[in-house]
């Protein structure tokens, strides 16, 4: 039977006969979520794809899978388990060869680590890490993921954003083996967790993983910011600034609104490009994805390509010279005006952040 | 060296898209087509590398209906070697794209593979990834600036936008590099060159000749509109915004 069958007859049975155990007729949900820490702590977005987990359906067990190396790695593992009550079960791999996320060894970890046990269900964030291991690891399942997931209707049928989120698509996955899934973490939110509990941590032996010793990829080096600034991913507040800033000095002004406001700044790709900010900065179809309580966009015309990053925010905010500006048909409060002059008013007469 | 670049037909960017009033997908008909922006990078990309004297061959891949003749003669202008038309009457999934790919692989034996990071029409950033597990070869996506050839060790150095920031990574060739948006300006194709390209070869291949299965494990069920925002209203001040994101918006 396929697995659409099996879980419709799931649900009409479990209405009828809440405590009749039925797991001789349908497969028991098993995720396998690839975690992302730093630090010694898991990343947000690992905790969002846990709240995404609990949807695929009932008698979940989800287990985090963890890689890296030493001490701040078992940190890691030790703070996540206890990141969500519905962690079951931490699995830590420990090697120099995890130091890194580079794709290759670390997609063979997953195939190396689902061979060992029948998972249904592998999931990771939308983020750059997910976006670059997990179709790789669908691959060498043999199975089509299914990325960017907004919303999820049962165990196989999800909805995912196409043409730059101006049409949602609603796919059913029908193969045999396990569900690939990305997550957009936007789309679940983490509410305070008030019960705790902690899972079990174990250490995946490694002796018998083998890597590919001839084709290889190697970690040169990054350039990161180092900012106190929220992460733009998850801040309440983002502010944004476009191409009208004309140079980095102007920009400074965005942050300093983004720093009375606690808010996290944003660029459009034009901004970027511009050499203004650097490159994670950017929000929108090809950038990062936000969804906070507000989004305030400076001198931006609100390109087709930057409103997909920004759609399920709150509250939106434009202040644009052009008053034919497209941003200001997404807007919920617009302003014609020049930035330059409105961005040292606010400043003046804003409240301090909440 | 010979460089494989993959380049797909895709719905315009600047296109506002409409959804099919039967939700079976987006409307198509009577709509500008384009050669995926991603998908240009890849090949102007693949070019320089040419130019550079590190690739003798490019060759322009595209998979689906006849219309992605087009698409190639488009690359063939800006400048690749030749291209091939896989056949294909339908969209296929990309785990099909990438298996097509990697028989081609096979056969034309690369030393690299450039893809667009993702479709504009299904945002998937899949192809890239798979095709490089299918050969079992290392990968570098969402590069930006500069992707530097070393002849001797036969490796890339490759810069690449991770959600942190730039990461640069060193790969072993053969490898899939998928390109992000500020890796290259593409070229436009001078009239001479699109003269000089009709006369370049395209090979049409199919499914069978490459002995490639479609994977269909995805079904669409249907494709809708998102809800739509309520509408705004313009403010007269700033005075007038602070009050309604204090009073109104509750977020200030």
């Amino acid at each position: 039977m396929t697995r659409a069958i099996l879980t419709k007859k799931k649900l009409v049975l479990s209405n009828a006969h809440r405590f009749i155990s039925i797991t001789n007729l349908s497969r028991c949900i098993s995720t396998l979520i690839l975690a992302e820490h730093e630090s010694g702590s898991i990343k947000a977005q690992t905790v969002s794809t846990v709240v995404a987990a609990n949807h695929l359906g009932e008698s979940s067990s989800v287990s985090l899978l963890l890689a890296g190396s030493g001490s701040s790695l078992q940190e890691a593992a030790s703070q996540a388990a206890s990141c969500h009550p519905s962690v079951s079960e931490v699995l830590v791999a420990d090697s120099d060869r995890f130091e890194y996320p580079l794709a290759e060894p670390w997609a063979k970890l997953v195939d190396f680590v689902r061979q060992q046990r029948d998972y249904s269900h592998i999931l990771a964030s939308s983020s750059s890490f997910g976006k670059n291991i997990l179709p790789r690891v669908a691959a060498l399942l043999d199975v089509s993921p299914v990325t960017d997931v907004v919303k999820i209707l049962g165990s196989n049928e999800f909805i995912r954003p196409i043409y730059a989120g101006n049409a949602l698509c609603r796919v059913r996955y029908t193969g045999a083996g396990p569900c690939v899934l990305t997550i957009r973490t936007t789309s679940f939110p983490v509410t305070p967790i008030t019960e705790s509990k902690k899972a079990t941590i174990s250490q995946i032996d490694l002796s018998k993983f083998k890597e590919d010793a001839v084709s290889r990829s190697r970690y040169v080096g990054q350039s990161t910011q180092d900012t106190e600034r929220p992460d733009l991913g998850s801040a309440r507040v983002v502010i944004t600034g476009g191409r009208a800033l004309k140079s980095v000095e102007n920009f400074k002004m965005i942050e300093k609104l983004a720093e009375k406001l606690g808010g996290a700044v944003g660029a459009t790709r034009a901004a970027v490009d511009a050499g203004y900010v650097p490159n994670d900065l950017q929000v929108g179809q090809t950038g990062k994805i936000v969804a906070p309580e507000l989004y305030m966009a400076f001198g931006v015309s609100g390109a087709i390509q930057h409103l997909a990053g920004i759609k399920d925010s709150k509250v939106i905010v434009a202040v644009n010279k052009d008053a034919d500006a497209p941003i200001f048909q997404v807007a919920d409060y617009g302003l014609v005006g020049d930035l330059f002059e409105v961005i040292p008013e606010l400043l003046e007469k804003l409240p301090e952040k909440k | 060296m010979k460089i494989l670049v993959a380049v797909k037909r895709v719905v315009d960017y600047a296109v506002k898209i409409r959804v099919k009033p039967d939700k079976t997908g987006v409307d198509t008909q009577n709509v500008k087509m384009s050669m995926n922006p991603f998908c240009e990078i890849a090949l102007e990309e693949a070019l320089r590398i040419k130019e550079a004297g590190f690739a003798k061959e490019v060759v322009a891949v595209s998979i689906g209906p006849s219309q992605c003749v087009d698409t190639l003669r488009t690359g063939l202008a800006m400048g690749a070697d030749r291209g091939i038309h896989v056949e294909a009457s339908y969209s296929f999934l990309p785990l099909t794209i990438a298996k097509i790919l990697k028989s081609l692989a096979d056969v034309e034996n690369p030393g690299l593979i450039f893809l667009g990071k993702q479709a504009i029409d299904d945002d998937c950033n899949q192809t890239g990834q798979m095709v490089a597990a299918l050969l079992g070869w290392p990968q570098a996506t969402f590069a930006s600036k500069v992707v530097v050839l070393d002849k001797d060790k036969q490796s890339a150095t490759v810069d690449r936008e991770v959600d942190e920031g730039l990461e640069t990574l060193s790969v072993d060739l053969p490898a899939v590099i998928t390109t992000d948006l500020r890796l290259n300006q593409p070229r436009y194709a001078t009239l001479p060159n699109i003269m000089k390209a009709k006369s370049k070869p395209i090979k049409k291949m199919t499914l069978e000749d490459l002995k490639v299965d479609i994977k269909s494990d995805i079904e669409i069920v249907e494709v809708t509109e998102p809800p739509k925002r309520k509408s705004g209203v313009i403010v007269s001040s700033v005075d007038e915004l602070i009050y309604k994101l204090k009073n109104e918006a509750h977020v200030v």
